[in-house]
């Protein structure tokens, strides 16, 4: 697969003044999903997602078109988003693929909640990650392409089932299950569309404009709003600012307040603690992809050692439950 | 004590790693080469404390479930005891062991965690 050439032909359908795609270059190493940057001949920055050719279909990940959908619905109640161009048929030859526009700013988290150049935008920052989520919450759902509905008790037998199936003997996981089984809120009267992946690190912050685009939706559901305002409290995500619980920059306060003052602190704290459950499961799963043989590279295995980390973030939420 | 990866698995993984020719120019290869370093502290510092944690673990262990047997034993009871809610998941004798097991553990994945920082002041103020 040529992806250059296949860009470099498809141009002209992206903007009426290309007549070419330069600048191809692939940015990220993902296994299960390849993403581009490139820009027209009459220099527009654009960004191509593809599913690479040799990838597994995926049980969790929404199909690409769907993805692309997603974005579309979210821009249309005005959440920042990076605007789809074109979703891409077998014609373009470019496979499993959308293209969308290069927003300009940071994903990187350490740098967002440490660098100077983002210190203006940081104070505002929680307060508009839950005024964006408000919106993408209240999205209307009956033209969404197909979406998984899940709620916390759904949630927390998911993941103990593939916690059983890995056979690990880990005391805080188990005991973290009992506490989240015991204390988990009833599904919401009516599932919302959920990003499922709202994180630092998967929001395009700009040093003057702050949130500028929210990615990644490829885990996106139907389910509890607050589940969105818990993942983004989860201190793996905060980067070392773990007194700024909302992503490193901010506090609970200003989320609740950005969202509308409709969720409970507790019930974010809940899917806070569940994030930190289920991230420790993750770490053990992609593990077992080492263990197994299916990926032996070293990061496979040191994915492992960070369930520390969800492990120790379940005890400090414990004792303050106590 | 500490598995997912244990330090032999670890280790295995790096070696295959290092036996990889080198590509210094290739951004997967730098990265792996960061990744490799992290291995290479974790085992040493799981060398050296490894086994004086687990120590400690077995002798609180025991003490909690009034059982005697090796770490991977008692463990295993404790998970058991968890699972069909013999032992109540926020109960002040359980959480004291989590608490020093987690302590323990992340002083040897990753002893800069913030998290670590976190349940320390957490015990601060209460």
């Amino acid at each position: 697969m040529d992806v250059a050439a296949a860009l470099d032909r498809l141009a002209p359908q992206l903007s009426p003044s290309a007549t070419g795609a330069v600048n191809a270059r692939r940015l990220s190493g993902g296994a299960s999903l390849e993403t581009w940057a490139f820009d027209l001949s009459d220099g527009t920055p654009l960004i191509l997602r593809r599913r690479p050719d040799a990838a597994l279909p995926r049980e969790t990940a929404l199909p690409l078109a769907s993805e692309a959908a997603l974005i579309r619905a979210a821009e249309a109640v005005g959440a920042p988003t990076p605007t789809v161009l074109k979703v891409c048929t077998p014609d373009d030859q470019l496979g499993e693929a959308y293209v969308m526009r290069r927003l300009e700013g940071e994903t990187l988290g350490r740098r967002i909640t440490r660098d100077e150049a983002f210190a203006a935008v940081r104070p505002g920052l929680a307060r508009r990650c839950g005024e964006v989520l408000a919106q993408i919450h209240a999205a209307p759902t009956t033209n969404l392409p197909p979406l998984a509905i899940s709620d916390a008790r759904g949630e927390l037998e998911r993941y103990e089932g593939i916690y059983r199936d890995l056979d690990a003997r880990r005391p805080i996981l188990e005991a973290a299950f009992r506490w989240l089984k015991a204390t988990a809120p009833p599904p919401p009267e009516r599932p919302v569309l959920i990003h499922g992946d709202f994180r630092n690190g998967n929001l395009m912050i700009h040093p003057e404009q702050g949130l500028v685009g929210v990615l990644d939706w490829e885990l996106a559901h139907l389910g509890d709003p607050a589940e969105d305002l818990g993942w983004i409290c989860v201190n793996s995500w905060r980067f070392g600012a773990w007194r700024k619980p909302v992503g490193g920059f901010g506090d609970y306060a200003e989320l609740l307040a950005g969202h509308g003052g409709d969720i409970s602190l507790e019930r974010v704290q809940f899917w806070q603690a569940l994030g930190s459950l289920k991230w420790a499961v993750m770490c053990l799963m992609m593990y077992q992809s080492f263990a197994t043989g299916a990926d032996r590279s070293i990061e496979r295995a040191m994915i492992g050692r960070r369930t520390s980390e969800a492990e120790i973030d379940l005890v400090t939420l414990m004792e303050g439950a106590t | 004590m500490i598995s997912h990866p244990t330090a032999a698995e670890l280790a295995a993984g790096l070696a295959a790693f290092e036996a990889e020719p080198a590509t210094p120019e290739d951004a997967r290869h730098v990265f792996l080469s960061r990744v490799a370093d992290n291995a290479r502290a974790i085992l040493a510092r799981e060398a050296e404390h490894g086994a004086k944690l687990q120590a400690e673990a077995t002798e609180r262990l025991a003490a909690l479930l009034g059982q005697t047997g090796d770490f991977e034993t008692l463990n295993d009871q404790l998970c058991q005891a968890l699972r069909q809610g013999k032992i109540a998941p926020l109960a002040p004798a359980l959480l004291a062991h989590l608490r020093a097991m987690a302590i323990g553990q992340i002083a040897i994945d990753q002893p800069g965690y913030g998290g670590l920082a976190a349940l320390l002041d957490r015990g601060d103020r209460t």
